[in-house]
């Protein structure tokens, strides 16, 4: 694929990651969740809400109230603002969106929030209201949510690629095995890979502990001038390449790969790594059949490999190959719009060497992907980043 | 394979109905074209009148091209079942106490890929037909049936939840005096129907063809529809299990409104055919409503047989038109009122029928045992609106055309 000459995000950094502890059911709202969030942002930065100048926020539960609502009931005066409702894409989408703006100056510290409650009914009432697709045309047929939706890709993927089960299961077991290390992870037990084979079904081959928990929680970022970050002491980390991309092949009969496909060659290109160079990748895992979709998609093996790629390797932080270190959405939880940062901010603390009980061993550059909006019958939105320490 | 279903036994009166509840129903306005191609059983997509290029699901503006020229067009119904899945834990009260519940993945031979509803004898890889049908909820879903003739293949269940087959039901006629109401009866005995009730006004009176009704085993229960009291006795006996009324009434005179002296006439049109019609749904359709869900044999469709002239004034029929024109509208509120329990209403429009009020009327005229077998088979099919006859048909496509020529045409 023909790359084109994208500028660099030269002098563009990312700072402070936050994590607002999830919790299964809220009683707060999103608005009090993403407070929470740009509170720890002004905090850890060591700025006051003032000197917040750009704003960029994802919510699926915020209601009534839009991104410029949001300004006004956090007391933020801000001169660039952005509403990504883009799900799991959304925080790739926020740093490219943010990123640029800082970079031409329109902006010079972008908070970038997402974060959702999760009250008894919202879940339902997030499904119902998704889209008019989904509403039209995949809801009333059984109501099963995106677990119905991502069964029939996964069934089919299995069928074309030969996967297993059991090799979806080692995903979700390495990733519980990275969890346990997280004290923010809502899953506190292990899971042995018996355990996620004798799991209940939820939507077949969809069982159990392929579906993440739908919770309450908040991540956040910021995103400033390289001497911003210096000026304020702030640990920060190069943005190398970025992708985006929506409605992909959309004339493959039933999803087999997502947009990164396409832009693959691009994203490595501008950042000059090789695959051999990253130190840890963060995928988007709403379901780990989506996790393996993006072991090919990124390029770590053939399209139709992901099944022999999962079987060769260990995904746990020490392992041959650290995947969502975290524990990802499979093990934290599932925080709404939250759940498209979970990855970025975790990457974002492992260039940084702050992951704590988490961290990969001199983890210096690393990949976050997003996946999102299944509006009909595949996710639509993808994209992925590069980051690298201030050491690399 | 699909298990014949079995005869439900007697109703516990101490074990709860199951309440009905409805899958969900919100429709973007678009969408609604699926609604009227299920209502008549048609097989309709969207397709680009700029391109050609079919679409799915309802859009504004054709994918491939941008044109707006979508219209909804008959499509062929044969597709693929790329793959499927069965939802153990649907998010939804519906569909979880009807799990498991298959759906699948279909890429149509004319391109779009369908999520849909899937019969049991449908396989992964293998070749399937589809149709629209309406749901509980009244509205439009895409429904995947095996290729060909399976065994048993009404049975199924998630096929039957979309339908009112009358195999285990017990229907309701409203007039066995007529010939229609006698066809009717012994169409739904026919069709598997576990009781048909009859009503029959003054039953001390003897009546042409009663001997065959009785010879067919129904219950033959006092019924004058025009007597509100009358109604209401029966509805107090018979109306928790009546799964399907067909209301066969028939008050048919000839003559407009010039040549009448008086509104007696009239007055008899209106109590017989729009009263009689008030009454019957005030006693039998809230029963109906509540037993929506109730199993095998729960209530599931109310029949109308209209006049085609209730969609247009035949000034020849005209009073009678316009009984029928107040049935008709009457009905479309009864639809939404029943629709809390998923009970369908489907009105069957017929041109002038071979009976002996039509007498002067020249063929093509409707045979009464048409009409009854086109009843059943739109039970089992689940459709709403139902054209039966040439005359009938013909109307359908003329108003479709240009409903002023057709008021013009039928004054002449």
């Amino acid at each position: 694929m023909p790359s084109t000459i994208r500028t660099p995000y030269d002098r563009v950094v990312m700072a402070v990651p936050v994590t607002i502890p999830y919790v299964r059911y809220s009683i707060e709202s999103a608005q009090w969740w993403i407070g929470r969030a740009l509170k720890s942002l002004v905090e850890n930065a060591g700025i006051t809400p003032r000197d917040i100048d750009g704003f960029c926020v994802s919510s699926f539960t915020t209601g009534l109230e839009s991104g410029i609502g949001l300004t006004q009931h956090f007391g933020l005066c801000v001169r660039w603002l952005d509403t990504i409702p883009l799900g799991g894409a959304s925080a790739i989408a926020a740093l490219r969106r943010a990123a640029r703006a800082v970079q031409s100056g329109d902006a010079s510290i972008v908070a970038c929030v997402a974060g959702d409650t999760n009250h008894v009914d919202s879940f339902r009432f997030t499904l119902e209201n998704f889209s008019r697709f989904n509403q039209d045309a995949v809801y009333p047929y059984g109501a099963g949510g995106a677990n119905g939706s991502f069964a029939l890709i996964a069934r089919n993927y299995m069928r074309m690629f030969g996967a297993r089960r059991e090799d979806f299961g080692k995903i979700a077991v390495a990733q519980r095995s990275n969890a346990l290390r997280n004290p923010h992870a809502l899953m506190k037990a292990p899971l042995t890979l018996e355990q996620y084979m004798s799991a209940r079904p939820i939507a077949d081959p969809i069982h159990l502990f392929d579906c993440v928990m739908p919770c309450a929680g908040a991540e956040a970022f910021l995103v400033m001038r390289e001497d911003v970050a210096a000026s304020l002491r702030l640990p920060a980390a190069k943005i190398l390449s970025t992708i985006e991309r929506h409605n992909a092949f959309g004339n493959d009969p039933v999803q087999v790969r997502g947009g990164w496909a396409m832009d693959v060659d691009e994203l490595y290109a501008m950042a000059g790594v090789k695959l051999d160079d990253l130190d840890f990748v963060q995928t988007y895992d709403d379901y780990p059949v989506i996790s393996m979709m993006q072991f090919e998609d990124l390029g770590f093996c053939r399209k139709g490999e992901g099944p022999d790629f999962v079987r060769q390797h260990d995904f746990t932080i020490d392992g041959s190959f650290p995947h969502n270190t975290s524990g990802g959405q499979l093990s934290v939880g599932q925080a709404g719009a939250g759940g498209a940062y979970l990855g970025l901010v975790e990457a974002l603390r492992q260039v940084l060497g702050v992951a704590g009980p988490t961290q990969v061993k001199n983890a210096r550059i690393g990949l976050a992907s997003g996946f999102g909006m299944i509006n009909y019958d595949r996710g639509l939105a993808s994209g992925a980043a590069i980051l690298a320490g201030p050491s690399s | 394979m699909i298990e014949p279903i079995a005869r439900p036994r007697r109703k516990n009166p101490l074990q709860r109905t199951r309440l009905p509840t409805l899958p969900p129903g919100a429709r973007s306005r678009a969408s609604h074209g699926f609604t009227r191609a299920a209502a008549e059983g048609r097989f309709m997509l969207q397709r680009c009148d700029a391109c050609a290029a079919f679409c799915y699901p309802a859009r504004d503006a054709c994918p491939a091209c941008l044109s707006a020229d979508l219209v909804f067009a008959d499509a062929p119904r044969r597709g693929t079942l790329l793959s499927e899945t069965t939802l153990h834990v649907p998010a939804d009260v519906h569909f979880r106490e009807r799990a498991p519940w298959r759906v699948g993945l279909i890429t149509m031979d004319c391109g779009p890929t369908l999520v849909a509803h899937l019969h049991a004898d449908c396989q992964e890889g293998q070749p399937v037909m589809m149709s629209w049908q309406l749901d509980q909820s009244g509205q439009a879903v895409a429904f995947a049936h095996p290729e060909r003739e399976t065994p048993n293949m009404a049975d199924d269940k998630q096929w039957r939840e979309m339908t009112a087959d009358p195999k285990f039901r017990r229907a309701l006629v409203t007039n066995g005096r007529s010939v229609v109401g006698q066809e009717v009866a012994a169409a739904l005995k026919t069709a598997g129907a576990s009781i048909v009730f009859v009503g029959i006004a003054e039953p001390w009176k003897p009546f042409p063809g009663e001997e065959k009704l009785r010879a067919l085993g129904v219950d033959i229960v006092p019924l004058d529809i025009g007597d509100e009291k009358s109604v209401a006795d029966l509805a107090a006996d018979i109306g928790g299990k009546v799964d399907i009324l067909v209301n066969t009434t028939e008050h048919i005179r000839a003559g407009g409104l010039l040549d009448r002296q008086g509104t007696s006439i009239v007055r008899d049109e209106i109590d017989q055919t729009y009263l009689g019609f008030v009454h019957l749904a005030q006693a039998f359709g809230p029963a109906m409503r509540m037993r929506g869900s109730d199993g095998v044999n729960s209530a599931a469709a109310w029949v109308n047989i209209l006049s085609v002239y209730a969609l247009a004034n035949w000034p020849a029929f005209g009073a009678y038109s316009a009984s029928q024109a107040a049935s008709l509208s009457l009905s479309h509120s009864l639809r939404a009122e029943l629709r809390p329990g998923g009970v369908k209403v489907m009105n069957v429009f017929t041109g002038p029928l071979d009976t002996e009020w039509f007498q002067t009327v020249p063929p093509p005229k409707v045979a009464p045992r048409a009409v009854a077998n086109a009843i059943v088979s739109a039970l089992r099919r689940g459709l709403e609106d139902v054209f039966v006859g040439d005359v009938a048909e013909e109307l359908r496509q003329r108003l479709a055309a240009n409903p002023k020529a057709v008021e013009r045409e039928l004054g002449a």
